[in-house]
């Protein structure tokens, strides 16, 4: 196997861990293909077992002959190992080095992992576009399932089935695609049943510097409009960087080729800058030295929660013209596989039910960003600690995981699940023993033969006793329209992420627990009132009144 | 009444902005002598709206316009009402009116002290008797064979801030006690404030030496080594000065200071670095000012939150308790604490410290009984710190708001260890400012002595007791592993909400915060699916699209 030859000291004994809130263990370290695994071999102490791709950098010290590594995790835990000899300290991090940036795909984990757990339904065919499609056909026949992309050729970055207004045929949607960034021609993202508006997304109109018009793309999306209304056009990019990007061959829609249309400018950052932030907000929640003024200078200069506010805002924006205006909208950015994805999904966490109960985010997420093209594969390649100058990488999927939490936070009876899952994707985009995450679209996935191949984190989910663990016991189902408050004091740091590991759980562990017992023991009684009240009602018709002499 | 020109004006709006409200209300104003009374017109709803005239804190007259002449009223718990009369007239009298009647002259204008007392007698001194210093004493053991009552304050002549009965070491003699005090600024001298029975280590307070540069007092050193040997298992103990040491040594200048550890051979001298009374009012203003800002920015209102200096100022509070708490509890050390005259920082640290040393001071009765021990009796100046009276604007201080604060911060770092909620840290602040009760009138337990209160009025403690359905944490549980023994709360900057914070200035600007609507459901049944009640006053249009680059919608 491949991985021998990366491996050179594979076993240590004597290797001391040092983890957050844990007690300290000494064991043997032996490193496999995919996983840094240390352990006591007593049996009620616990193994550490880590996927070598979870792992961001390392660093290493020395003191005498005892050698120190410092392993600081995608999810952003850090733990050390202290490790006798210098030469195995040495090379047990050459090989981590190694082991935790493999370029091939196929040598990853999950190609690897067989599940220990009963496959109870395959998560591969929880969500296809199909059967999403058979929700809409139930609402409305405005919309068809077309084939266009089935090849990929149209929009490499398309799923094979997408949905668009019936009476656009396939013809105009490949002339449209050839006048948007990367082919993304305007697809439906979300339709609204209680006024029947929808929300689209696409990549950013090619215009260019002499302002190319397309006719097909016009018609596209003035179809989904109903006569004499107007739609609107969220571009998440200032008005700025749309212009720059005119000289790069994209741009806008103009108002003198989209009459029936408003444009709205946003401004979500991108990639580099996001990443920029990650690195410097987890920089500051590390520090434990800081004044409180230097705490909040520092994460005020992260700007990461101005991404939050921002990103938010937007989607709450869009989320306003479609249920307030009765308006349909228009998303995107530049690529339309990034800002706008975070757009469409948090409108439709604000817009629709569904999309808070388990099943149903998982259903989003897998809609509008796996299947929506947000390239994983790049944008997760590195979290906060790593050391190698960022290319593609941005923690888009990981603001719109915070801002669901925000939310969440200010709704906790209005989701089915608990903060619990969210911190459960964040792990599993950066790194996993599932294949959910794996590639950049879902033409990669296809040719990565991924369903066939490896197991979706959706089969581990799906679960009865996952579900139990993910629930939220607040839960009460809102068919309404949740509208958070973005004001900046509305939104705070996600703990449970950003400080997961620097503050110990004990506390709020146990009040959930109280809180979970709460509400059991409150319907255990309730249940014995139904009882009760059903005992009596039975006497009562059973037995005549008690005459009274 | 003779201040009230104009008791009832109609046709009057109101609005209240901060609570989300976009449309004024119309409807009538009363004035009568305690309270500001609007009721709405519509006849469905009538709302009524009740201001007491002790929670204005300021009144204004911007510059009106065709519709009428307005009027804002500012209250102490940071409520802004806006009212716009028709007729300039009405808003001139009604301006003046209020301003008369939100200053009160005397106590005896005081709401407090305008209702019949002897209408309940029985219930009246009931309510009086429901907390008492004393109780709290003998929870501790007190008096044992370490510490001893003395009644040499009794008439209030060694000390007129302290109350009559005062807990000191055995060791210290009567002449040690007067001479003790004779040293001590206002006669504040070392007395015991909280007792630990596991340890046999005690909190004791005190104001500061007036020892200037080298002066030195035989008694007060004598005192200090009885506070000491009141404590068999060491042989120092911790003289905690809660002032910034600048600030202790720039009170030399002026006759006074802190203990030198050359003439005080047994103690340990630490500084906790809390700042007076003046730069906390400032704090607080500024961060109102965040508040009021429109539309504000991230960084807009975490620069605003920084620069305004209130969570620095908060975690040098808890800081301090943290550090008496661990003394105490970890060292077995005792420890003497004042800052300069012993009554707001000093209060501040004793009673945080005492909260994370004691379980019982996080039920509801123990925090009541904390605060009438080491906030009501020992002369913490209610009345001057919030401006019970017309009177110095300077003496007005948020000191007890930082307090309470302190115990929010605390209960989300552990969410079962207290009894009570937020709404009763919330309503005990309101209490503190709008003086509905006799407790917190004065400046001292001798003043109110003076001015026969519990025949007068009401305590406070029985109004807050009576209620106490309404602030049961209902996480709350006394078997609890987080809420026995000690709290060891993590002060990293971090671990203070630094977004939503306990004080009223955030909460009213922003909607509830949906935390609430999450203990709620834990009180009741589940209701029906509704909307939350803000969001559909909430405004959208304004907060959503704020954009600045493209023609707005």
């Amino acid at each position: 196997m491949e991985f021998a030859e990366l491996i050179k000291t594979p076993r240590v004994d004597g290797v001391v861990l040092h983890r957050p809130f844990m007690p300290t263990v000494e064991g043997t370290l032996c490193l496999t293909g995919h996983h840094l695994i240390l352990s006591s071999r007593q049996d009620n102490t616990e193994e550490l077992w880590l996927l070598h791709s979870n792992i961001d950098s390392i660093e290493k010290r020395f003191l005498g002959s005892l050698g120190t590594i410092i392993v600081k995790c995608k999810d952003l835990r850090m733990i050390q190992l202290d490790i006798p000899g210098m030469e195995e300290c040495l090379n047990i991090g050459s090989s981590i080095e190694a082991l935790s940036t493999l370029d091939s795909v196929s040598l990853m984990y999950p190609y690897f992992y067989r599940p220990m757990f009963e496959v109870i339904e395959d998560g591969w065919n929880s969500f296809l576009p199909e059967d999403a499609f058979k929700d809409l056909e139930a609402m409305t026949d405005e919309w068809r399932l077309s084939e266009v992309n089935r090849d990929f050729r149209v929009c490499t970055t398309y799923p094979p089935l997408v949905a668009v207004p019936r009476d656009v045929d396939d013809d105009t949607l490949r002339k449209a695609a050839g006048f948007r960034h990367g082919g993304r021609f305007p697809v439906l993202s979300y339709y609204h049943k209680k006024n029947g508006m929808v929300m689209m997304r696409s990549g950013q109109p090619l215009t260019g510097t002499n302002g190319r018009r397309c006719k097909e793309d016009e018609r596209l999306i003035n179809a989904t409009l109903r006569p004499g209304k107007r739609g609107y056009v969220i571009d998440t990019r200032t008005i700025s960087v749309a212009q720059q990007a005119k000289a790069r061959g994209g741009g806008f829609e103009t108002e003198a080729n989209y009459p029936q249309w408003r444009r709205i400018h946003k401004a979500i950052e991108r990639s580099n800058v996001l990443q920029d932030s990650l690195v410097k907000l987890v920089e500051a929640c590390n520090d434990q030295s800081h004044s409180m003024d230097r705490w909040l200078s520092k994460l005020e200069a992260s700007n990461w929660q101005t991404h939050v506010k921002e990103i938010l805002t937007t989607a709450c924006l869009a989320a306003q013209c479609i249920d307030r205006e009765g308006a349909s909208v228009l998303v995107h950015g530049t690529e339309g596989t990034d800002s706008t994805l975070q757009v469409t999904s948090l409108a439709q966490i604000i817009l629709d039910p569904a999309c808070r109960t388990i099943q149903g985010f998982q259903g989003l997420v897998e809609r509008e960003w796996l299947q929506a093209g947000h390239p994983f594969a790049q944008r997760c390649s590195m979290s906060a600690y790593s050391n190698s100058k960022p290319r593609h990488e941005a923690p888009g999927f990981l603001l719109f995981l915070d801002c669901v939490w925000q939310v969440l936070r200010q709704f906790p009876c209005s989701f089915q699940f608990t903060e619990q899952l969210l911190v459960l994707l964040f792990e599993h985009a950066y790194a996993s023993q599932f294949g959910t995450f794996l590639g950049n679209s879902a033409a990669e996935r296809v040719r990565l033969s991924l369903p066939e191949k490896t197991v979706s984190l959706w089969s581990w989910v799906n679960r009865p006793q996952e579900i139990d663990h993910l629930s939220n016991p607040l839960y009460e189902p809102n068919s309404l329209v949740i509208w958070p408050s973005v004001a900046p004091q509305s939104l705070l740091l996600w703990e449970g992420v950003f400080l997961r590991w620097n503050r110990s759980p004990r506390c709020q562990e146990e009040a959930h627990e109280e809180m979970v017992h709460i509400i059991e023991y409150n319907k255990e009684l309730q249940n014995k009132v139904n009882s009760l009240r059903r005992q009596l009602a039975q006497l009562e018709t059973q037995e005549p009144p008690l005459q009274t002499p | 009444m003779e201040h009230i020109r104009t008791p009832k004006v109609e046709q009057v709006r109101l609005l209240q902005r901060r609570a989300g409200q976009r449309k004024p209300l119309l409807g009538t104003l009363y004035l009568s002598a305690t309270h500001t009374i609007f009721v709405e017109n519509h006849p469905e709803t009538r709302r009524e709206t009740w201001v007491l005239h002790s929670m204005v804190s300021g009144l204004e007259r911007p510059p009106g316009g065709p519709t009428g002449s307005q009027l804002v009223l500012r209250c102490k718990d940071f409520r802004v009402f806006h009212l716009l009369f028709p007729l300039e007239r009405d808003c001139v009298e009604v301006h003046a009116s209020l301003t008369r009647l939100s200053r009160p002259e005397s106590y005896s204008e005081l709401y407090c002290l305008s209702i019949n007392p002897n209408t309940n007698q029985e219930e009246r001194e009931k309510s009086w008797s429901l907390v008492l210093p004393s109780q709290d004493y003998q929870r501790m053991g007190l008096p044992n064979n370490l510490w001893v009552a003395t009644a040499a304050n009794s008439e209030y002549k060694m000390c007129d801030s302290y109350p009559a009965q005062l807990f000191v070491s055995r060791w210290a003699s009567p002449a040690v006690l007067m001479g003790s005090s004779r040293f001590r600024s206002r006669g504040r001298l070392p007395v015991l404030s909280y007792f630990h029975q596991d340890t046999l280590a005690a909190v004791c307070r005190c104001s500061q030496p007036l020892s200037g540069f080298s002066g030195r007092s035989e008694e007060d050193e004598q005192m200090v080594t009885a506070v000491m040997k009141a404590n068999p298992g060491s042989d120092f103990i911790y003289v905690v000065d809660t002032r910034p040491r600048l600030n202790a040594m720039a009170n030399r200048a002026a006759g006074k200071g802190y203990e030198s550890e050359d003439h005080y051979g047994n103690i340990k001298l630490h500084f906790s670095g809390i700042d007076n009374i003046h730069v906390m009012r400032s704090s607080q203003q500024r961060i109102l000012d965040v508040g009021e800002q429109r539309t504000p920015s991230m960084s807009d209102f975490l620069l605003g939150l920084e620069n305004s200096g209130w969570l620095k100022h908060i975690k040098a509070v808890l800081d301090a308790g943290v550090f008496i708490a661990k003394a105490i509890a970890d060292e077995g050390v005792s420890v003497l604490v004042h800052c300069s005259d012993g009554w707001d920082r000093t209060a501040q640290a004793c009673s945080v410290a005492s909260v994370l040393l004691e379980p019982y001071y996080r039920t509801m009765k123990g925090l009541m009984v904390l605060i009438e021990k080491d906030w009501v009796s020992f002369g913490h100046k209610f009345s001057h710190r919030y401006g019970h009276l017309d009177g110095d604007p300077r003496e007005v201080s948020p000191v007890l708001d930082q307090f309470l604060e302190v115990l929010w911060q605390l209960a989300q770092q552990f969410p079962c260890a207290f009894q009570f909620n937020e709404r009763f840290l919330l309503d005990l602040r309101t209490l503190a400012y709008s003086c509905q009760d006799g407790t917190f009138l004065g400046n001292s337990e001798k003043e109110r002595r003076s001015l026969r209160l519990q025949e007068r009025s009401f305590s406070v403690w029985s109004r807050l007791w009576r209620d106490r359905e309404k602030y049961w944490n209902p996480l709350y549980r006394a078997e609890q592993s987080q809420t026995q023994g000690v709290l060891r709360p993590n002060t990293t900057p971090y671990c203070f909400k630094s977004q939503k914070s306990f004080t009223d200035w955030l909460r009213l600007c922003s909607p509830p915060g949906c935390g609430r609507v999450c203990i709620a459901r834990l009180r009741r049944p589940p209701p029906r699916p509704r909307r939350p009640s803000w969001s559909s006053s909430w405004p959208i249009n304004k907060a959503y699209n704020t954009q600045r680059h493209a023609p707005s919608i």
